[in-house]
């Protein structure tokens, strides 16, 4: 296990809040092959806050978000440099197992990807695999305390059987929420989770978003700067591999530093 | 042509246009009805040549007491001296000869059968027994005076005469479907062949599925992609090419030479037929794990299943109905191949249906081609009635692979 103490002797603090940070990316570098996507990534991400990660297509912020579960692991070609560490804990450690990692950064992707089963296995697959419930009770009860969570409760409360496939779009997206929180991760990362939806599914989910945070580190990539400015605390914008600005999406919003965050959420980049 | 601004003469090369396409869907038209031709040809030729093969004919003969008290515990001269007693006329050695011609060799079972059933002993009865090859064949034919010519004299006056008493009949030929081979017509039957082949494409099924569903699942899923394994999917992909008759020397040269495994066996044959379809199970299998979402196998990496489990619990199911269907039209046309069980030995004349996985057995399409071989007319039925038999099994395989994918198939 790397010493958090001595990176952060190294590296200051790049994002100001209070607390300590939930995550902590240090120097991070990805390429595939040849062709580096990412540029030395300095960024902590608060603890039970919305973080949003906003910039044009291509420019790595979807590959950061898969850099911090490891999902990037499954392109051969990938490879990562620098630190992550959750808790001071380093994510690309040896020792670290995928599965364990998984288990506590939770997954949202782009498109709504529940498995072709019952609603209700969509939800129980993942605390069974871990082995979370006693019994089937326990697990009954699980099910629908994510479900509750992802505010899907009310809607399928009573065809917990018919296929997870058979739900509109947002409430697909929805199941996967209610998937994803089944296990009890500590972080949640969406991956432009409502780029699919239409504008009344996308408000559903960025409610959700709101009432998740209580309880989950939430990383969002997003398109939408209006998004971004409604659900996120913090904003981090990417512009060509680089991390350009960082901070409150407030002050990011109305007082942006650099001129590239500036000429992007006015629409002039993107 | 109106001047309509809005009609097609309003754009130059638009008529010509038209008449392309026109012409284009009756090429298409024409070749569907050219191919559809054919096979209904084929089948409804097929058809009516073999139907025959499933009826058989039977003539009644008078059995008297008396024979039966003088001859009872041989049957067979029995039966020679009951022809004999229902034709008085045949006299001579070649009278006799063509009397006892009219009845199927091996009729004597009928009759010392139906005597162990009897009960009491009536001075006269009636027996119908099966008639020989030659008077069924010229029975289905119709007794005209073309098909009596083939008969001698003295046969043909007693086919006309049997056929004005109403003393032939038609039943259903049982024997057809369950007696082995035989160099007689009328005893010969495909039950052997039948068993034959299900014991051949069992071995088949098990070697060809679990091989061919794991070497796919590994190469797919959890092989590194480098080099090597893309010259294994080339070779794999050229495999499925070869010439089925190089398996059947593979498998001479390997399995019964090397292995030493019983020669003609469902056994050899089968493995034979497992190498052969292997090739084309794993493309398909692979294409149909090619075809399941990468988003369902990510997703259950995301909530932290590991990359054997997201494939077992859901890359598995969905491209299970996909690698059954692959798997049963390889079967089907393990099932329709003749060379490769050649050079086995399966062709061989084997009277005995097999009773396990290591006896000498034979397979429907070899039989085809076995009897398509003998000059009697009655085989000729045979060969349309076994290839019958043939494309009802293979419909059945097929149909089973449709309903085994509609059962399966999951919607996402």
């Amino acid at each position: 296990m790397v010493n958090l103490m001595t990176v952060q002797q190294v590296v200051s603090k790049p994002m100001a809040f209070d607390g300590t940070p939930k995550i902590i990316a240090r120097d991070v570098c990805v390429s595939y092959g040849d062709r580096q996507v990412l540029h030395n990534i300095n960024l902590d991400i608060p603890q039970r806050r919305v973080t949003a990660l906003i910039g044009p297509s291509g420019c790595g912020k979807t590959t950061f978000l898969r850099c911090i579960n490891r999902m990037n692991d499954l392109i051969s070609i990938c490879k990562v440099t620098g630190t992550i560490m959750m808790d001071s804990a380093d994510v690309y450690h040896a020792d670290v197992d995928v599965e364990v990692l998984r288990r506590r950064i939770g997954m949202v992707f782009q498109k709504p990807n529940p498995f072709p089963k019952s609603i209700y296995e969509n939800v129980a697959y993942g605390i069974k695999l871990h082995g979370l419930s006693i019994d089937k009770a326990d697990l009954d009860a699980r099910v629908e305390k994510s479900l509750r969570r992802a505010g899907l409760w009310d809607e399928v409360s009573d065809r917990l059987d018919s296929p997870g496939t058979g739900l509109s779009g947002g409430q697909q997206q929805r199941l996967c929420i209610a998937r994803a929180i089944a296990i009890e991760p500590d972080v949640i990362l969406m991956d432009e989770p409502c780029s699919a939806l239409d504008p009344i599914a996308t408000a559903r989910i960025e409610e959700l978003i709101h009432e998740l945070k209580e309880k989950f580190t939430i990383i969002i990539v997003t398109h939408s700067m209006q998004q971004a400015a409604r659900v996120s605390d913090y904003t981090a914008f990417f512009h060509l591999g680089d991390l350009v600005e960082q901070g409150e999406t407030e002050i990011l919003f109305t007082n942006p530093k650099d001129e590239r965050t500036e000429s992007y959420i006015t629409g002039r980049i993107g | 042509m109106t001047d309509h601004p809005l009609s097609k003469a309003a754009l130059p090369g638009l008529a010509a246009r038209y008449r392309a396409e026109s012409r284009f869907k009756n090429y298409g038209k024409i070749a569907v009805i050219f191919s559809l031709a054919f096979l209904s040809f084929l089948i409804v030729g097929i058809g009516f040549k073999g139907v025959g093969a499933f009826v058989k004919t039977e003539v009644r003969l008078e059995v008297s007491q008396e024979l039966i008290a003088e001859y009872g515990d041989d049957s067979f001269t029995l039966l020679r001296k009951t022809v004999l007693y229902n034709f008085p006329d045949a006299k001579g050695r070649s009278g006799r000869k063509a009397a006892y011609n009219m009845v199927a060799a091996g009729a004597e079972e009928t009759l010392a059968e139906k005597l162990s059933m009897m009960e009491g002993s009536p001075s006269k009865f009636d027996l119908w027994l099966p008639t020989s090859d030659d008077v069924d064949i010229a029975r289905k034919d119709g007794l005209t005076e073309e098909v009596l010519n083939r008969f001698p004299e003295v046969q043909r006056a007693w086919l006309i005469s049997l056929d004005k008493q109403e003393r032939f009949r038609t039943r259903f030929n049982v024997g057809f479907l369950t007696n082995g081979d035989s160099r007689d017509a009328e005893r010969a039957g495909i039950g052997g062949a039948l068993m034959g082949s299900i014991f051949t494409l069992l071995v088949c099924l098990v070697f060809s599925f679990t091989i061919g569903i794991l070497a796919a699942i590994y190469l797919e899923e959890f092989a590194p992609k480098n080099k090597f394994t893309t010259f294994l999917e080339i070779n794999i992909n050229n495999l499925a090419t070869v010439p089925s008759i190089i398996f059947g020397l593979l498998g001479l040269a390997v399995f019964l030479n090397v292995f030493g495994m019983p020669r003609s066996s469902s056994l050899a044959g089968g493995m034979v037929l497992a190498l052969m379809t292997l090739p084309t199970i794993i493309i398909s299998s692979r294409v149909s794990l090619q075809a399941v979402p990468p988003s369902i196998k990510e997703a259950a990496l995301g909530i932290g299943a590991s990359h054997v489990q997201a494939v077992f619990h859901h890359a598995l199911p969905l491209a299970l109905p996909g690698m059954l269907t692959g798997t049963i039209l390889g079967m089907s046309r393990a099932l329709g191949e003749t060379a490769p069980l050649m050079m086995i030995g399966m062709v061989a004349f084997i009277a005995d249906a097999p009773t396990s996985f290591t006896d000498p057995a034979s397979a429907l399409p070899v039989q085809v081609f076995l009897w398509s071989d003998s000059p009697e007319r009655a085989f000729a039925e045979k060969t349309a009635g076994a290839i019958l038999v043939l494309l009802v099994f293979l419909v059945l395989m097929n149909l089973t692979a449709i309903i085994l994918r509609k059962r399966l198939e999951k919607k996402w």
